[in-house]
């Protein structure tokens, strides 16, 4: 008996390194293990055996079948690994074919400068207010000390749909309707479009400013220039300087114009700064007594800035735009270049 | 404003370059544009002695041999018929440039070897005001005493800068060479050397001769003086070099002294030849209706009562500050005349200037204002120049007609500290006072109060100290403020409000269907509807019109977007881009009341076309939009809007309101669109519009948790025959409705054939049951799809196949 186990061992090795599928699996289990196997033969033979030695030839049997078992276990997985592979190699893709997807839509990048400087004001503790795009001649001009025989309220420069209702010339109306409704401290930006009636190669009729307020006790010129200090290093560069130098609008006093220091060429001079050094990006100033007054706020007690971004300008810029006619085009091949 | 440096240091003692003096002047406000070096084109031009000259036989030319000093004797062969031996002229040596980008070389002429070029005035662009002799036909004949050698620009005063200065609105009083002078004295801390106004009046005066301003309001001051025995003639050569240097031509002594003190002072002058005058009286009133001008330049202009006139008792002799008649116009014949210098209001010149469309030198400094100081000083400068020049009588006619104005400068108190408040520096007590003198400001100080006269010019100067502080901090320098971030102030809340938010949240969820934002112009013209087949009687055609358009297409603040939207749409397929989406977010403009602001309501346009697209898509896109504000939003059949196709396009519903539309574009626009017809593209276009205001109306305020069922869904396919004209629509409402455990219902396929029949097709839906409370057992599941099928049999005809 013993040696037909030794036998049926070595038949099983044979057998075992020959097994390569399901089927040939299969077949070893019928042949040792199934109900008509060698492992039920031996244990039919038991009865051959001397009574004494049963126990002892039964554990013999017992450890042959576990044994057989756990290398069809071994070579049940070995097979299963072998048909995964297999399965992987034929469901293997060109990884390269053309992806399915819905592409995405931009903003346009008005809207995206625009954004960002909102962002940038709104960590400083700023509101946003939208105010009307046709507006009276009160707010766009008068309340804004801008006197009846000025030359910004000519016809040349207006758009006007009554006597006295206009399209915003800019976005400093904004200003006065925030002072109607709010006191000091007041920390406001309005953004919006705003219209001129002229048109050329650097003009367009209709474009977006972003007018900034801020009201409050002791506000001065030097807190102008750190607020807009911060405000170009963030939009341009960390190493953008400004500048101010004098200037004249009728709603504030003093006026400035504030430059930044080129950020194409650090201010050595190149094309974009026309080699002065300094590009003009916006105008601002200490908000006149008259038009604190106007609405209803003490030029004693309070004192304010404001500034005026031509978005489009600072786009421009940014992105290196060198015609304002893109910006409406809307050519998709364009507005598909601004993914923020 | 264009000041000449060599005039500017007439007043004022400029001890710095031309280059660093434009520095200066931007530091203080005055931004030089252009800094025009005037003989800057021209180099290696000198002066050159012609020693010899002989003709070339059998043509016109001369060789010459040339004495160019340190540059040594050059041959030049010239074709200029003044040349003679011992003249000096310019030399252009070879490699030399002139204006307008000309290169001189050495080459032979007629075979004659020539090492450069004899010039004339005119090649070195100067005229006969600029130097004498300029326009002459050849050569430029120059005095005996130039050193050969020498360069040119020095010797024909072309080493000289013209400043051209970018003069801010609220400085009027800089629109003179006086005007910048003083501020270039105050910056370099100078004095300016006035020009002498002083002159003798004879004991002549006109007989009868009268001036009255009957609308003061329009003039508030009009000065008048008499000249007679006029010796008309040249100018003198200094006087005539002045006005060239501005681009000004002389015309004679008397009509140069006008400009020259409208250049020098800011005063626009006007004289009239007295007797050409009909009456002996000037009156200055506004024009009656109907009444005509012809002006110097002889263009005849109708006027109504908004124009103001100078008129000789019986007819207008000038347009107020704008230009004079030609019937008293200053002629070569002219004996006597009348100088006028007046105050104009600006915006009465402005406005008849623009009305007319007429404008000159004169117009523009008046437009921007003139202060009395200044027509004082005028006349006063003009009467001078006629006695200089020695070319008149001044009589004792002298008219001085004013509307009361004060006769001295703005007089007021501030405080040195409330100044360095503003500033947020400590500009020195010392600075402050010097700069307010050096800007001709009277000050007496009293510890931190200053008494300050403004002066007279300075009309802009308003009373208070931020006025002040911007005199003090331009000439300090900018570069003495120091950033600081808001020291002083209170923190605030700030942030974006939810509706600004969802604005933004719209554009995102555009954004992520795929569409790309665009901007457009906010008006349009009544045509853009037309193209829309917009009908005349439309609501949308009443709009906000606006009164003085620059284009014919800009003519209407828009009322709908998808004019708009379509614009761009046609531009890209035009460019060749056949497929895409897009969208605005973006104002509509709607006329109210008469006298109130009209209304602007926030509309969302979009498109979508190209091959991928079709109704469906954009369908998908809507009600994702919904979706994104937890809205569901339906569709009805929309057949009447003017540009959609009445078969492919919907209203859009939310809570049973109509927010918007959209579909694809109507066959009859498409068909007038300027494109190739043969392109496939570009007959699938869809439009949407949304009311934004509306759509949001309904959006969720806050997000409330409503608890998910523990339970399992339970899914049914029901496989369904209808009648062609039944929708999916119809069917899905009937489904859901059945009973509240349809959580879901989705239509999977649709099927027409053979075995369903003629006029039937079979539609197949997924059903989604859930139960809140417990898992729906299969018996259950059954009644209710038992009680679907007998709603749908009983409503629809529907069958189960």
């Amino acid at each position: 008996m013993e040696q037909r186990i030794r036998a049926l061992r070595a038949q099983m090795e044979e057998r075992l390194s020959r097994i390569d599928s399901r089927e040939s699996l299969a077949a070893f289990w019928q042949e040792f293990l199934g109900k008509k196997g060698s492992v039920a033969d031996l244990m039919k033979g038991l009865g051959t055996v001397a009574r004494e030695d049963r126990p002892a030839m039964g554990k013999v049997i017992n450890e042959f079948k576990v044994m057989a078992e756990q290398r069809y276990q071994e070579c049940s997985e070995r097979i299963g690994q072998l048909e995964m592979a297999a399965r992987n190699r034929r469901e293997e893709i060109d990884i390269t074919l053309p992806a399915k997807k819905r592409e995405m839509g931009t903003l346009h990048p008005i809207t995206i400068v625009k954004n960002e400087m909102i962002n940038v004001f709104l960590g400083m503790g700023f509101e946003v207010f939208e105010g009307p795009e046709i507006e009276d001649d009160e707010h766009n001009f008068t309340r804004l000390n801008v006197p009846k025989d000025h030359p910004a309220r000519d016809m040349q420069d207006t758009f006007y749909v009554s006597e006295d209702i206009l399209l915003r010339t800019h976005t400093s109306p904004g200003q006065i309707r925030v002072m109607d409704m709010e006191k000091p401290p007041i920390k406001v930006l309005v953004p919006g479009r705003v219209f001129r009636s002229d048109s050329d190669a650097t003009h367009s009729p209709m474009f977006h400013q972003m007018e900034g307020l801020v009201v409050d006790k002791g506000i001065t010129l030097c807190d102008l220039q750190g607020m807009l200090d911060k405000f170009v290093k963030q939009i341009f560069d960390a190493d953008v300087r400004t500048r101010l130098r004098p200037s004249y609008f009728p709603f504030t006093e003093p006026s400035v114009e504030v430059d930044v220091s080129c950020f194409e060429c650090g201010g050595k001079g190149c094309g974009l700064c026309k080699h002065t050094g300094w590009i003009e990006v916006l105008g601002g100033g200490i908000v006149h007594q008259n038009v604190l007054r106007n609405c209803g706020i003490d030029p004693e007690v309070y004192s304010g800035f404001a500034f005026g971004i031509g978005i489009e300008r600072i786009a421009m810029l940014k992105y290196g735009i060198n015609n304002i006619g893109l910006l409406t085009e809307n050519d998709l091949r364009f507005l598909k270049q601004f993914k923020d | 404003m264009k000041a000449p440096f060599s005039w500017l240091k007439e007043y004022v003692d400029i001890d710095i370059s031309a280059e660093e003096l434009e520095e200066k002047l931007f530091g203080c406000g005055f931004e030089v544009e252009e800094l025009i070096s005037l003989g800057g084109e021209i180099s290696r031009v000198v002066v050159g002695k012609v020693e010899t000259c002989e003709k070339v036989e059998g043509t016109h030319l001369y060789t010459c041999q040339v004495n160019c000093g340190e540059f040594g004797t050059k041959q030049i062969v010239t074709g200029a018929p003044n040349v003679y031996a011992g003249m000096h002229t310019p030399a252009a040596l070879d490699g030399s440039t002139l204006p307008g980008g000309i290169t001189i070389k050495a080459k032979p002429l007629h075979g004659i070897p020539s090492e450069g070029m004899l010039c004339s005035g005119e090649e070195l662009g100067i005229n006969e005001d600029m130097y004498p002799g300029a326009e002459v036909n050849g050569l430029l004949d120059l005095p005996k005493d130039t050193v050969p050698g020498e360069a040119i620009q020095g010797v024909i005063g072309l080493d000289d800068y013209i400043f051209d200065i970018s003069v801010t609105a609220n400085r009027p009083d800089c629109q003179s060479i006086l005007g910048i002078a003083r501020e270039v004295a105050a910056v370099l801390g100078k004095e300016v050397r006035m020009p002498r106004t002083d002159y003798h009046c004879s004991d002549y005066r006109y007989p009868g001769l009268k001036v009255t301003v009957e609308a003061p309001d329009l003039c508030p001051r009009y000065l008048a003086h008499g000249v007679r025995n006029i010796t008309p003639g040249e100018s003198p050569r200094w006087m005539r070099r002045h006005l060239a240097l501005c681009g000004l031509r002389s015309i004679n002594n008397v009509v140069d002294i006008t400009n020259y003190v409208m250049l020098e002072i800011g005063q626009p002058m006007h004289a009239f030849d007295l007797d050409m005058l009909q009456n002996t009286e000037i009156i200055v009133r506004r024009a009656q209706n109907g009444e005509k001008i012809q002006t110097l330049d002889e263009k005849e202009f109708g006027l109504t009562t908004d124009n103001l006139v100078i008129c000789d008792g019986n007819r207008p002799v000038a347009l107020a500050g704008i230009m004079g008649g030609l019937n008293s116009e200053i002629t070569e014949n002219t004996r006597q005349l009348l100088f006028e210098a007046a105050k104009f209001a600006r915006d009465s010149v402005r406005k008849t200037s623009r009305a007319l469309g007429q404008s000159s030198d004169s117009s523009a400094r008046f437009e921007k204002g003139i202060s009395e100081y200044t027509t004082e000083l005028g006349m006063a400068r003009a009467l001078h120049l006629i006695e200089e020049l020695g070319c008149g009588e001044i009589t004792s006619s002298a008219f001085d007609e004013s509307a009361g104005a004060p006769r001295e400068g703005k007089r007021f108190t501030a405080k040195i500290s409330r100044i360095n408040e503003i500033l947020g520096i400590e500009v020195p007590a010392e600075d402050i006072l010097r700069i307010l003198k050096n800007l001709q400001f009277e000050v007496k100080r009293e510890g931190d109060l200053l008494e300050v006269t403004a002066p007279r010019y300075r009309e802009d100067i308003e009373i208070g100290e931020p006025d002040l502080a911007e005199e003090v901090i331009r000439e300090y320098g900018y570069e003495h403020v120091v950033p600081t971030f808001l020291k002083n102030a209170m923190v605030t809340g700030g942030g974006k409000k939810p509706a600004q938010l969802r604005q933004d949240k719209v554009k995102r969820t555009m954004c992520a269907q795929g569409y790309h934002e665009i901007s457009t112009l906010a008006f349009y013209a009544d045509s853009d509807l037309d193209d829309l087949h917009i009908p005349e009687n439309a609501p949308e055609r009443s709009v906000v019109r606006i009164l003085n358009p620059i284009t014919e297409n800009l003519t209407i603040m828009r009322p709908l977007l998808a004019p708009s939207v379509l614009k761009i749409v046609v531009e890209n397929l035009k460019r060749g881009n056949l497929e895409g989406r897009i969208f605005e977010l973006g104002n509509v403009y709607l006329p109210t009341e008469e006298g109130k602001l009209p209304l602007e309501e926030m509309h969302l346009g979009f498109a979508a076309f190209g091959g991928g697209e079709d109704f469906f898509t954009v369908k998908g896109s809507v009600e994702a939009l919904g979706e994104a504000f937890g809205l569901k939003l339906e569709v009805e059949r929309a057949r009447e809007v003017p540009y959609l196709h009445p078969g492919i396009s919907a209203w859009i519903l939310c809570e049973g309101e109509r927010v918007g539309v959209f579909g694809k574009l109507a066959n009859e626009v498409t068909a007038e669109l300027k494109l190739h017809k043969d392109s496939k593209s570009h007959h699938n276009i869809f439009l949407g519009e949304i009311n934004y205001v509306r759509l949001m109306s309904h959006a969720a305020v806050s997000i409330r948790y409503r608890p998910v069922s523990p339970w399992p869904p339970v899914l049914r396919d029901l496989a369904l025959t209808v009648d062609e004209d039944r929708t999916c629509g119809e069917m899905m409402q009937e489904i859901s409705r059945a009973c509240k455990q349809v959580t879901d219902v989705e239509l999977f396929d649709i099927y027409r054939g053979e075995q369903i029949g003629e006029g039937k097709k079979s539609m197949a839906f997924k059903v989604c049951f859930e139960s809140d409370d417990h898992a729906l057992q299969p018996e259950e599941v059954d009644k209710f799809v038992k009680k679907i099928l007998g709603n749908l049999k009983f409503k629809l005809g529907a069958e189960l196949r």
